[in-house]
């Protein structure tokens, strides 16, 4: 890909009045360096709460580095400077309890990676670790939050069969279903639907548009069908840098930077 | 020749050379067996051994090597799971993490004997304990300590990182998720390393020789205490294990059924080591398909 193609630095980032809407996260300012490699810029970024938003681009234009980077699971891995405030706490400053954070901001990842225990303990687990002991409550988060999935009808009469034998697609819902069940505010998913066939796909898409209704989600996904299909705003990320923020239809139909139209085109490259 | 004749070439080798190592394997155990099963009897399992009339048995060192295995695993294994998981998942990539692994990997390779004769002048000497279980334990501790912790920590990073985010992503602290959900899963692994183990510290000889001792003090399987010198719990006490035995009887035995208690003995010795070995495929596999098949 011709790298001088596009001025990386001309951007149209939408910004939205707080006054007006409340915004569920954002970002100031944000970068991540690999070791010496810097592998995303400036990202200053709102995400409005109670919708769904699309993180769109080419593999490596550091979309995923950008989400994982909103519920500090690149510790460790990468350095990350800048703000990320959520609730008037910036939660990428080093005094922030990560754990406790990491519960009001869940996350799904690309590879379903359901426990190696049954599809009981799966949900149940970490809400037990955070202090629910009741059996009937726990039935009930159970029951909630695999219908919240919409798993609940496939796998009610076996929650207590491995969750390692079930389908791709299902484990995925059930990997929703276990982030929901600590009842965050924001869902974090990296391309989510990628290692799915297109069946599970579009399930895991009815989730989400059942999920808004009380999450804020933010998808990085490869498929631009999907993005158009189920977001309400879209950035498109290249090589480190957002370089356009809109509402999707606008991404979609009348992008204004050249770099957007020739991606969401497919003239890319 | 063409492709098709260099890969069946190529491949008959590999099944010949497969194929001789069973054979000499089966050859060897089977020799021990033949010679050996018939001098096994319930008296010699049972009856103290003799140095100088014939019709001695093995329960001492029968009993003192299993008593040494299990203090030995008692030691090493708390160590060797905190070494492990500090290995797999704290150490930071520096080189301070490196030497451990290196000093690791030395150890794993020091002769046996030569581990014994350090356990001779430092515990037996040094510190004055004797000829005793328990400086033979600790011999075979740091036999034991540097492969089993390597392989608590290959088991743990055998764990797909895919599972560490899961319990982070979750809010799970760091140390939640390694005893929660990391173990767990390693579990397969960590219990095959330490039955395995279990079957070379069993037939372990060298390393005890100048530590537990080569004698067999009379124990009388009624006294329990610990701490009176006659109980087979004893940790003071010298003990002469099944290897320790062979390797005696067939230097300086002299009792008249000296060959065939040392082909008893033998026998013996590797039917344990067998069975440690075959249960640890076995529980291995059990517990690999407890953990991921369905049902339960």
């Amino acid at each position: 890909m011709d790298v001088g193609k596009y001025d990386l630095n001309d951007t149209a980032i939408m910004q939205f009045d707080p006054q007006e809407r409340e915004m569920a996260l954002t970002t100031n300012d944000l970068q991540v360096y690999y070791g010496d490699n810097h592998a995303f810029y400036d990202g200053s970024l709102q995400f409005e709460r109670y919708k769904i938003t699309a993180l769109i681009g080419a593999s490596g234009s550091g979309k995923s580095t950008f989400l994982r980077s909103l519920n500090r699971m690149n510790d460790g891995i990468a350095r990350v400077s800048g703000n990320v405030w959520y609730r008037g706490l910036d939660i990428n400053s080093s005094k922030i309890n990560v754990y406790e954070m990491r519960k009001h901001i869940g996350m799904v990842f690309q590879r379903p990676n359901p426990f190696s225990k049954s599809i009981w303990e799966n949900i149940t687990f970490a809400v037990k670790e955070n202090g629910v002991k009741d059996k009937h409550k726990l039935a009930e988060i159970v029951e909630t939050s695999l219908k919240s999935a919409a798993l609940w009808d496939e796998v009610k009469d076996h929650l207590n069969s491995s969750a390692v034998a079930l389908s791709g697609g299902q484990q995925q819902r059930l990997c929703i279903a276990r982030a929901i069940a600590m009842q965050p505010d924001i869902l974090l998913m990296d391309e989510p639907a990628s290692a799915l066939d297109p069946i599970s796909t579009l399930k895991i898409e009815e989730t989400m548009m059942e999920l808004k209704k009380h999450y804020t989600i933010i998808i990085v996904t490869h498929n631009m069908q999907q993005a158009s299909r189920v977001s309400d705003y879209t950035a498109f990320f290249h090589l480190g840098h957002v370089i356009e923020y809109d509402k999707t239809k606008n991404i979609f139909t009348f992008p204004q930077k050249k770099a957007t139209e020739d991606y969401v085109s497919g003239n890319f490259g | 020749m063409n492709m098709k004749t260099v890969n069946k070439v190529a491949l008959t080798t590999i099944k010949i050379i497969a194929g001789l190592v069973v054979v000499i394997l089966a050859f060897l155990i089977g020799r021990i067996l033949i010679q050996g099963l018939p001098h096994i009897s319930w008296h010699f399992l049972t009856s103290p051994s003799q140095e100088f009339i014939a019709g001695g048995g093995i329960s001492y060192q029968l009993f003192n090597s299993f008593y040494l295995l299990i203090l030995t695993l008692l030691i090493s294994f708390p160590i060797s799971l905190g070494a492990g998981i500090f290995l797999s998942e704290y150490a930071p990539k520096n080189w301070f993490t490196e030497i451990i692994r290196m000093a690791i990997e030395i150890l794993s390779s020091l002769p046996s004997v030569v581990v014994g004769l350090f356990g001779f002048l430092l515990f037996v000497v040094q510190f004055k304990m004797g000829f005793s279980i328990i400086a033979g334990a600790i011999a075979l501790t740091f036999f034991n300590l540097p492969l089993l912790t390597r392989n608590v920590e290959q088991a743990l990073e055998s764990v797909s990182d895919l599972q560490r985010e899961a319990g982070l992503a979750l809010g799970l602290s760091k140390w939640k998720t390694v005893i929660k959900v990391i173990i767990p899963e390693a579990l397969p692994g960590i219990v095959t390393g330490i039955v395995l183990g279990a079957g070379r510290v069993f037939g372990e000889a060298a390393a005890l020789i100048y530590t537990a001792g080569q004698s067999a003090s009379t124990i009388d399987f009624t006294n329990w205490n610990p701490f009176n010198a006659a109980s087979p719990l004893n940790w003071s006490r010298p003990a002469e294990t099944l290897a320790v035995h062979i390797w005696k009887i067939n230097s300086e035995g002299i009792m008249p059924d000296a060959a065939a208690v040392s082909a008893g003995t033998s026998a013996v010795l590797i039917i344990v080591v067998l069975i440690f070995n075959l249960s640890a495929r076995y529980l291995g596999n059990k517990l690999y398909r407890k953990y991921t098949a369905a049902g339960k």
